[in-house]
C-alpha cells in the first residue's frame, strides 16, 4: 500500500476512546453479594457505581491498598485501515486486557471502541478444536468460530490444507495429531481467514523453526499484500520489527508511547533504565532485598567490555533464617538469562542471625557482548523453597566496546551475547 | 490517494461497557448461522464417539426409565393411567420431559462450560444455548420415533388408542418447551457465573421438579386425591405442557386451554427475562467466572 501514511488521517478502522478496565483482586466471590447490592442500591438512586471511584494503578510489583485495580486506564488510539500495529509492553502492562477488549471477549469498564470492519482474533491457536472431529471438520468449525461462513471456508479449504502440511491426516481425528500438526493446522485456518481486522497474540511462538519462518512470511503477506489491518502482540521484538511499522507501548495500564516501531522498541528496552540502582524501603517481616547497587566500569550504568563490574546487595533479615539463598541472573533485553550465580547457606554459612547483610559480587573481567542487560534477583529459603523476594529487570546496564577496536569488522549488535577468552594456534600443515 | 473518502467510515459495531437494555441482535445471530449448524453437528457427531452402543443410548435411557416408573408407580403404588397402557403413558411423559430437562440443564451451564472458548474469541454468545436446544431436538426426535413404535405395537395389540385432533399442534408444544428450557437455562447460566451454588441446586432441583410437573400421573389425579396441594401443579407451566402433550399423543386427560395460555405468557416472560440477564452477563462474565 503505497499511500499508507496518507490514509491514516482518513480511513480509521479502529477507534478507542478512553477505555479503562477495572479488576477486583483477592478471593473472587467473597463479598460479591454485598458489593452487588451496594451497586444496585446506588444505581436505583441514579448514582454512580461506588466502586469505580476507587482502584489503583496496576503496578504489580508493589502491594496496593485497594481491592480494585485498573488494568487499563484512559487508553485512546486510532488505527487506520491497512496498518500493522504492534502492541508491546512488559508482563503486566495491560496487553492481554487490551486484547481481550478489542476481541470482544470482555467489555471495558468505561469508554468505547468503534470498529469499521469484522474482527477475528487469534488469541490462542486452535480455539474450539474438537479432538473427536477430523482435521477437515475442524477447519470448518474453527473457521466458523472465527466468524467465517461455510462458503468462505470451503473456498479456502485447499490452501489451508496445503499450508498446514497435514494432507495425509486431514480425515483423521485431530486428537491423533502431534502437537506440531495441531498448531500448524490451527494457524493455517486463522491465516487464511479474511476479516478486515486480525488480532494476533504470540502465535508465532509455536511450531518448529521452519514453520515459524513460514508463519512470519504469511503474516507479512497478510499485512503488506492484502492490505488488512493487523494488531500484533508479542514479546518477540524481532518479529515486531519485521512485521509492524507502528507500535503501542503499554506500561502499567497506560499508553507510554505510540508511534514508529523502531522508536517504540528502543523505549521498550530503555524502560526503567533511569533506575540505575534498586532501592526498596518497604517494611517487611520476611527477609527482603533493600538495595542493589551496581558499579559498572563507566558512569551511568555503562560497562566497558572485559572490565571489572561489581554488584552489591543489601539484605535485611528481620528474623533468624537458616538456609538463605541469594541468586541472580544477568538477562538480556529479551529477558533471556545469560549469566547465573548464587550463594546458598548450605554451602557457606551466610546469615543465620537477624540483621542487615551486604553481599557483594565481583566479575573481574565481565565479557558480555555489547547490548542492554539487566538483573533478575531471587532471595529464597533453599530448603522450603519459600521465596522472600524476586526482582525482575532491574539495574539495566549497557555494554559497550570502545577500547576494543576490531579494524575490518565492526562490532555488530546481536552477533553474540558473550565472548569467551580463547587461545588459537595456527600451524601450516 | 482517495480524496473523496474523507468522511469517517460507518462503524460496523461498537464496544461499550454496557449493552442496550434489551438486545437480541438477531441479525448477528443470522450472520453466524453456519457456526450454529456446525456446533449442532459437532454435538451430534461427537456425543457418543468411542461408545459401543452409540446412539442406541438415546433409546435405552427413556425405555428403562419408563419400565422402572411403570413398575414402581403404576404396578406398586397403583397410580392409574386410565385406558392407556401405563408403559406408553410413562414413555410419552418421559420423552417430553427429557427434552425440557436436556434444554434446561444443557443451557444452564453455558458460561461455565464454555469459559475456555468464550475467553478467547467472540461470537454471539446466545449461539451456545441455541445449539443445545437444537441438537437436543434430534435426540428428542429419535425418542419420539421410539414412542411411535411402541404406540403402533400397543395399537396392534388392541389398546384403545387414538390420535387427537390436536396432534398437528404438537410441534408447537415442543417449541414452547424448548423456549421455556432455554429461558430458564439462560437465567441460571447467568447467575451461576457469580454464584456457583446454583449449579448444585439444579442437579436435584430438576428431579424434584419432575414430581410436581405431572410427569408420572395425570393432572386430574392430583386434583382428585390431594386437592389442597393441587395449586403447586396448577401454577406450574411445565405440568400443562406435559399434560397437553399427552393429550395430543395419547388422547387422554383433558386439554387445559387456559393453562396453556398461562404457560405461553409465562414462557414469553421467562424468555425475555432470560435474554435480558444473559445480555448483561455475556459482556464481562469472563472476569468473574
Amino acid at each position: 500500500m503505497p499511500h499508507n501514511s496518507q490514509l491514516t488521517t482518513h480511513n480509521v478502522i479502529i477507534k478507542a476512546e478512553n477505555i479503562s478496565k477495572q479488576y477486583r483482586l483477592g478471593k473472587v466471590g467473597t463479598g460479591t453479594i454485598k458489593h452487588d447490592l451496594n451497586r444496585w442500591w446506588h444505581s436505583i438512586r441514579g448514582k454512580e457505581d461506588p466502586y469505580l471511584k476507587i482502584g489503583e494503578t496496576n503496578d504489580r510489583s508493589t502491594k496496593g491498598e485497594s481491592d480494585y485495580v485498573w488494568a487499563l486506564q484512559d487508553i485512546n488510539f486510532e488505527i487506520a485501515k491497512g496498518e500493522v500495529v504492534g502492541i508491546i509492553g512488559k508482563n503486566g502492562a495491560g496487553k492481554s486486557t487490551l486484547l481481550k477488549i478489542l476481541s470482544r471477549v470482555t467489555s471495558p469498564t468505561t469508554g468505547s471502541v468503534k470498529f469499521g470492519g469484522r474482527v477475528a482474533s487469534l488469541l490462542e491457536v486452535g480455539t474450539g478444536f474438537n479432538g473427536e472431529m477430523t482435521g477437515r471438520e475442524n477447519i470448518f468449525l474453527n473457521g466458523a468460530i472465527l466468524g467465517m461462513t461455510k462458503k468462505e471456508i470451503a473456498s479456502k479449504l485447499d490452501e489451508i490444507i496445503e499450508f498446514s502440511g497435514c494432507e495425509r491426516y486431514i480425515d483423521t481425528p485431530v486428537k491423533r495429531y502431534s502437537s506440531g500438526m495441531y498448531v500448524r493446522l490451527a494457524f493455517a485456518v486463522a491465516a487464511f481467514l479474511e476479516p478486515e481486522i486480525l488480532i494476533v497474540d504470540e502465535v508465532l511462538a509455536v511450531g518448529d523453526a521452519e514453520f515459524q519462518k513460514k508463519a512470519i512470511g504469511k503474516m507479512q503477506d497478510i499485512s503488506r499484500g492484502e492490505g488488512r489491518t493487523v494488531l500484533f502482540v508479542s514479546h518477540d521484538m524481532n518479529a515486531i520489527s519485521v512485521l509492524t511499522n507502528k507500535v503501542i507501548l503499554l506500561k502499567n495500564g497506560y499508553i507510554y508511547y505510540e508511534g514508529n516501531t523502531d522508536e517504540g522498541i528502543k523505549k521498550y528496552f530503555n524502560e526503567g533504565t533511569n533506575e540505575l540502582n534498586y532501592f526498596n524501603n518497604e517494611i517487611s517481616v520476611a527477609p527482603k532485598i533493600t538495595s542493589i547497587i551496581l558499579e559498572t566500569s563507566l558512569p551511568g550504568n555503562v560497562h566497558e567490555f572485559g572490565n571489572e563490574m561489581k554488584v552489591e546487595f543489601t539484605i535485611n533479615c528481620p528474623i533468624d533464617v537458616e538456609n538463605l539463598a541469594l541468586s541472580f541472573q544477568i538477562i538480556d533485553e529479551f529477558e533471556n538469562p545469560i549469566i547465573h550465580t548464587w550463594q546458598i547457606d548450605s554451602e557457606h554459612k551466610i546469615s543465620r542471625e537477624k540483621g542487615v547483610y551486604k553481599f557483594s559480587c565481583k566479575f573481574e573481567k565481565l565479557r558480555l557482548y555489547i547490548g542492554i542487560y539487566s538483573f533478575r534477583v531471587y532471595l529464597s529459603e533453599s530448603k522450603t523453597k519459600e521465596r522472600f523476594d524476586y526482582i525482575n529487570s532491574t539495574c539495566n546496564f549497557k555494554v559497550e566496546m570502545m577500547k576494543n577496536i576490531r579494524s575490518d569488522y565492526k562490532w555488530e549488535p546481536g552477533a553474540s551475547k558473550y565472548i569467551e577468552d580463547s587461545r588459537w594456534e595456527i600451524v601450516k600443515v | 490517494m482517495n480524496q473523496t473518502n474523507k468522511q469517517q467510515p460507518d462503524w460496523l459495531f461498537e464496544i461499550t461497557p454496557k449493552n442496550k437494555f434489551f438486545s437480541l441482535n438477531l441479525k448477528e445471530v443470522w450472520r453466524y448461522r453456519d457456526l450454529l449448524s456446525l456446533f449442532v453437528k459437532r454435538d451430534i457427531v461427537t456425543v457418543y464417539k468411542q461408545t459401543v452402543l452409540g446412539p442406541l443410548w438415546y433409546l435405552i435411557q427413556p425405555l428403562f426409565t419408563s419400565i422402572t416408573f411403570t413398575i414402581v408407580f403404576n404396578n406398586l403404588a397403583g397410580i392409574s393411567t386410565g385406558v392407556v397402557p401405563s408403559f406408553l403413558f410413562n414413555l410419552a411423559s418421559i420423552t417430553v420431559w427429557n427434552y425440557f430437562t436436556a434444554c434446561f440443564t444443557g443451557t444452564s451451564n453455558t458460561f461455565v462450560s464454555n469459559a475456555g472458548i468464550f475467553g478467547k474469541v467472540y461470537f454471539p454468545r446466545i449461539i451456545a444455548p441455541l445449539t443445545t436446544v437444537i441438537s437436543n431436538l434430534l435426540k428428542f426426535g429419535i425418542q419420539l420415533f421410539i414412542f411411535f413404535v411402541f404406540y403402533a405395537y400397543f395399537y396392534w395389540k388392541g389398546a384403545p388408542l387414538h390420535f387427537n385432533w390436536a396432534i398437528p399442534f404438537f410441534p408447537f408444544t415442543v417449541i414452547v418447551m424448548g423456549v421455556l428450557g432455554l429461558g430458564l437455562g439462560m437465567i441460571i447460566s447467568s447467575l451461576v457465573t457469580k454464584y456457583r451454588d446454583l449449579s448444585y441446586l439444579i442437579g436435584f432441583g430438576v428431579q424434584l421438579l419432575m414430581y410436581v410437573s405431572a410427569v408420572i400421573y395425570p393432572m386430574a389425579l392430583i386434583e382428585e386425591k390431594i386437592p389442597e396441594y393441587a395449586w403447586i401443579i396448577q401454577y406450574n407451566p411445565l405440568a400443562y405442557i406435559v399434560e397437553t402433550s399427552r393429550y395430543m399423543l395419547l388422547g387422554v386427560g383433558e386439554l387445559p386451554l387456559g393453562g396453556m395460555l398461562y404457560t405461553l405468557i409465562f414462557t414469553f416472560c421467562i424468555f425475555i427475562f432470560g435474554v435480558l440477564l444473559f445480555n448483561r452477563t455475556e459482556k464481562s462474565f469472563i472476569d468473574t467466572v
